[in-house]
């Protein structure tokens, strides 16, 4: 549980910390929380040799407000997504889903950014972040593109982001007021990846469903956007037939692994009851 | 008398003696982060070992080559088994009659087995330097199931003891069986059964578990080559018992060899066993010259260092249609993994299992024990129990309660009619224990009245009848427990580790001023000696628990004593702890009476001194006393004021208790609750209430760890699987439920003070009343024995093919 040697690096500038990356390619790794890459170091299941910490790049702190868009800079906390009253009001669904990863402490050190960006299946935020139709901002030596969460990921631990580009902000589309949500997540204990969850969004105009997306974490090698659950649900009035035959829509898309969770079977069915349970209590809140 | 002379009760206050919620001394510097653990000791020039560890359950190893490790700077030398057998210490014994390997002789028996040990600078070093070192494996093939191990083709695990008929605990009947152990009458029991209006046979299972102390294992050695003299700081629960082991192995005479246990991070069994690292580090520190550490990871922690449990226990009852209970047959199948480490006194090759008959009146009963090895790590140490006492108590409580079932009885109606009755105290049961003393009814129905139990079973049913009409998806369970204790290891007519009685010992010193030092051979782990010991002396003695300092841990300074495992230290410590102080107080009676001027048989003990019978002016306290015993001790007798107890207790004791759960489970996700659990102990006299409650706090949250999910996984090729705290289930506060306490007194009437031990007490009745409530949850839907552990996934699995899920 001792990691190899590396040489750390503590850029003041996203310029500086692109110009490291670009510099040894493969070698480096940002690091921002560390929750991630830091146990799998210990356990030398990854062994960078230029560890490239992000802490110190102030650029890459915030939540701000620009129209119908909210920015996140890619090393915001999870502690501070929780204490920030502007995601309180507009899209409530980030502090219910950060309070459900790990513990507060880990949650001053943990970020937005490096939870969407390493890819690892078990983490929370993507599939949120898929949910809310969210992008990500990803720099490198030619500048900034923006790749959609729902296009991002593409097996456990690969994603779009390239070497040398670092995730330096994720924007997300304000939802209505008086739209519907709800994180269902089931673990065995506090700290504990999902067995399966469910984030749900949906909004409600005279007792049908005008709009409703639906996303799935830990259920597959990565995160599941679960579209036909939602077209079926949207134009209905949330009846069990309807519920029942997107639960079953959801549950369909999902190839988890087995482990000491449970068994693949399980987890499936468990991402149908989490699905089934977000519906419900998002239908709750949903005003309209 | 004025107004200033403090009243008896005043007096009685200010000593903090038995019975007082005395805060805990040791968790001052705790709290505050002083404690000093071994990890803590950094001695000048100190190097770091570590291993290099078998990825293979079972293979042969062909070849070691460290020529790449040794070529990286800082690294100061690889040993492998043929370095040990330089000095005769490739294999080692065990406590339980075997031999272990301390590093891979040949093959391996189990994944992570230690094969070289890499001695370097400091640990990165070492770390980086065993990727270095090439070992090449030949896979074997891979017993993992116990009830495969005895297979007539099944693959021999240990070449070393190939053709050997006859084990440690006598006949061998296959190449990978280890023992049987058989206790009882046989054909009283047949007969029993063949009388019987009903019977009951399941097979039990307690899955393998792990006691994983949130300090690891860990040691350093230092051999000063100079004078000879060996000091070995550990974690050990037992540091005389280490000190004689490695004077036996090391032929280092014992008393150049000094063993200090510094503070300890909780051991629950876990540290009482000698483990491969710390021979390493005597060998290497030997080879070297200088201290060499060795600390234990989280997962080597987990996958290597003891493990618990891993029995499986077919249980058979006989019983009257009324409910009378009239014999008891029990096979276990015990699996030890590669090597028989378990940490049981040496004739007891299953522990105390056959405290199997309980808290009942079993006129007959049948045990046998078969010890099996399997491709797994040694172990079978008691996580927080005497010795196979948790595995039996469950059997038992899981066995009435499936019994209770088939006749249709109420449990606790079941367990009231045969529970063993006050006056048949002392007890002897069937298979062959004393009780020394109990009053089982009046605790279960304390329990029973304050928790509403028959209010909780009209509840259940109306619940049931809902959920039959689909009018909710959650299921209520009501588990009971009542188990009773073996404790206080040993008698040493019967009890003895490597041949050494299971005596203990106390050493008190009163000083001129009236304060006192005090050691003892046990070692705290977290139960808080420092602070009850002190206490049992204050109220034996007349100072205050304040003014006595207790020491443990150095073997230079404390008496021998056997250590602090099983539920013992008070048993056994906590009873030579009060006979010296009575030795003193003794001592002090004769000095009160010559500065009174009367005979000692004039003078009564009154709290903190002795008072002329009927003229209580004329009194001595303990402080006077103390500088008397210095300054001018009677004529002919010895100056000084202390004394020095060895307590071979006459009997065990026997410890009970009553407990309820009250459990909702979501037959959709499987996800148990626990809405209420009341544990009622009585473990005879209390030495401090506050103390009592947190080790029931402690070890009702582990029960409730194992029950529902803690366990320690292999695959089908001998892979652990989930050694790390993402896997391994430890409870948060979040997870664990809320505890509520109550207790009686029935006093140990062998014990000096009528203390019986509670540590253990908790995990051994814990984990039956949450499986009971389990499965009480699920009888009605036509389940009998659902094994544990009770996770989420398996309760699904369970709702599932009980056909709940539409």
């Amino acid at each position: 549980m001792i990691p190899g040697e590396f040489i750390y690096h503590r850029p003041s500038s996203v310029a500086e910390a692109v110009a490291i990356l670009a510099n040894h390619g493969e070698e480096a790794r940002p690091l921002s929380g560390g929750h991630s890459l830091i146990p799998m170091m210990k356990l030398r299941m990854a062994a960078p040799e230029h560890l490239v910490d992000l802490g110190g790049i102030a650029d890459l702190k915030g939540i701000s407000e620009d129209g119908d868009m909210i920015s996140i800079g890619a090393m915001t906390t999870q502690h501070e997504l929780i204490a920030s009253d502007l995601l309180g009001s507009k899209l409530p669904i980030i502090r219910e889903t950060s309070q459900l990863i790990a513990d507060p402490q880990i949650r001053y050190v943990g970020t937005l950014g490096g939870n969407v960006a390493n890819g690892d299946p078990g983490n929370d935020m993507p599939a949120l972040m898929q949910c809310l139709n969210a992008s990500y901002v990803l720099t490198g030596p030619e500048g900034d593109r923006e790749v959609s969460a729902r296009d991002f990921y593409e097996a456990a631990y690969f994603t779009k982001l390239a070497p040398e580009e670092i995730l330096t902000a994720i924007r997300i589309p304000v939802l209505p007021a008086g739209h519907g949500y709800a994180y269902e997540k089931l673990k065995r204990k506090v700290g504990d990846y999902a067995t399966a969850a469910a984030a749900v969004v949906l909004t409600m105009s005279g007792g049908s469903v005008s709009f409703c997306a639906i996303a799935l974490t830990n259920v597959a090698d990565t995160p599941l956007f679960a579209v036909e659950a939602g077209d079926i649900l949207t134009g209905s009035t949330l009846d069990a037939e309807t519920v029942k035959r997107a639960v079953a829509a959801a549950e369909a898309i999902t190839e988890p692994a087995s482990d000491g969770r449970g068994p693949a079977e399980y987890r499936t069915k468990m991402a149908g009851v989490m699905v089934q349970r977000a519906l419900a209590r998002a239908a709750e809140r949903a005003k309209g | 008398m004025n107004d200033l002379t403090p009243t008896r009760e005043q007096r009685e206050a200010a000593l903090e003696g038995m019975g007082c919620k005395r805060k805990r001394v040791e968790d001052v510097r705790f709290t505050q982060g002083k404690g000093q653990y071994v990890d803590d000791v950094k001695l000048p020039g100190m190097v770091f070992g570590d291993f290099v560890r078998s990825p293979y359950a079972h293979a042969k190893v062909t070849k070691i080559d460290a020529t790449e490790a040794l070529k990286l700077p800082g690294v100061i030398a690889v040993l492998t088994a043929e370095d040990l057998k330089g000095v005769n210490l490739a294999w080692m014994p065990t406590l339980a009659g075997d031999v272990q390997m301390v590093l891979a002789d040949g093959k391996v028996l189990y994944q992570n087995q230690e094969v070289a040990f890499v001695v370097a600078e400091n640990r990165y070093i070492a770390d980086d330097a065993i990727q270095l070192v090439e070992v090449e494996y030949e896979e074997l093939p891979v017993i993992v199931d116990p009830f495969k191990s005895m297979d007539p083709d099944a693959p021999v695990l240990r070449p070393d003891l190939e053709g050997k008929t006859e084990g440690a605990h006598g006949p061998r009947k296959h190449h990978n069986h280890i023992f049987t152990w058989e206790v009882g009458d046989k054909d009283e029991t047949a007969r029993a059964f063949d009388e019987a209006d009903v019977t009951i046979k399941e097979k039990i299972s307690y899955h393998r578990t792990h006691p994983s102390p949130l300090e690891t294992c860990q040691c350093i050695a230092s051999m000063d080559k100079v004078k000879g003299e060996l000091t070995i700081w550990g974690t050990f629960q037992a540091p005389h018992v280490i000190r004689t082991v490695a004077s036996l192995l090391s032929t280092i005479p014992e008393h150049k060899i000094h063993v200090v246990a510094p503070d300890i991070g909780g051991g629950f069994g876990n540290k009482v066993g000698a483990y491969p690292g710390y021979i390493c580090s005597i060998v290497a520190s030997i080879v070297t010259g200088v201290p060499v550490k060795w600390v234990e990871d989280r997962m080597e922690n987990l996958s290597t260092t003891s493990f618990a449990r891993d029995y499986h226990m077919t249980a058979e009852i006989a019983a009257k249609s009324d409910g009378t209970v009239t014999g008891l047959k029990v096979h276990v199948l015990a699996d030890h993994g590669g090597f028989d480490a378990c940490a049981d006194p040496s004739k007891w090759p299953a522990g105390f299992f056959n405290i199997v008959t309980g808290s009942y009146d079993f006129p007959v009963a049948h045990l046998e024990v078969d010890g099996v090895y399997t491709n797994k790590a040694p172990g079978g140490v008691a996580y927080r129990c005497s010795f196979r006492v948790t595995e039996a108590a469950y059997c038992i409580e899981r066995a009435m309660d499936i019994l209770a079932q088939k006749l249709g009885m109420d449990p606790a109606d079941l367990r009231m009619k045969n529970f063993v009755k006050p006056e048949q105290f002392p007890y002897q049961s069937a298979l062959g224990w004393e009780y020394d003393s109990g009053d089982y009814h009046t605790a279960m129905q304390k329990v029973m009245d304050t928790i509403g139990y028959r209010e909780l079973r009209a509840e259940q049913k109306a619940k049931q009848e809902a959920f039959k009409r689909g009018e909710t998806r959650e299921i209520m369970g009501i588990g009971i427990s009542f188990f009773t204790e073996i404790v206080g290891a040993g008698p040493s007519k019967n009890c003895d580790i490597l041949g050494v009685a299971m005596f203990d010992s106390a050493e008190i010193r009163v000083h001129p001023t009236g304060s006192v030092i005090s050691r003892m051979g046990t070692k705290s782990q977290g139960q808080g000696h420092e602070t009850t010991w002190a206490q049992i002396i204050a109220t034996e003695i007349g100072i205050p628990a304040a003014d006595i300092m207790v020491e443990e841990g150095n073997t230079d300074t404390a008496p021998y004593g056997l250590g602090t495992y099983g539920s013992r230290s008070t048993p056994v410590a906590g009873a030579a702890i009060a006979l010296a102080a009575r030795k003193i107080r003794n001592k002090a009676q004769m000095i009160a009476a010559h500065m009174l001027e009367v005979s000692e048989y004039d003078l009564d003990w009154d709290v903190d001194g002795f008072q002329v019978k009927g003229n209580p002016q004329a009194r001595k306290s303990m402080k006077e006393i103390a500088w008397a015993a210095y300054h001018a001790p009677p004529p002919g007798m010895e100056p000084g004021l202390e004394a020095v107890s060895y307590y071979d207790p006459p009997n065990m004791t026997y410890p009970f208790g009553a407990y309820f759960c009250v459990m909702d489970i979501d037959v959709d996700t499987g996800v148990a609750k626990t809405r209420r659990f009341y544990a009622l102990d009585d473990c005879g006299t209390r030495i401090n209430p506050m103390i009592i409650e947190g080790q029931v706090h402690g070890g009702l949250t582990e029960a409730f760890a194992i029950a529902m999910g803690q366990e320690i996984r292999y695959d089908e090729i001998g892979n652990v699987l989930g050694a790390s705290f993402m896997d391994f289930f430890l409870p948060t506060a979040v997870e664990t439920p809320h505890w509520e306490t109550d207790y009686t007194v029935t006093p140990s009437p062998h014990h000096p003070i009528g203390a019986k031990g509670v540590g253990e007490s908790p995990n051994v009745g814990g984990v039956p009343a949450f499986s009971n409530a389990v499965n009480d949850a699920f009888q009605f839907l036509g389940s009998t024995h659902i094994q544990m552990p009770h996770d989420a996934w398996r309760l699904w699995q369970v709702a599932k093919d009980l056909g709940v899920h539409g």
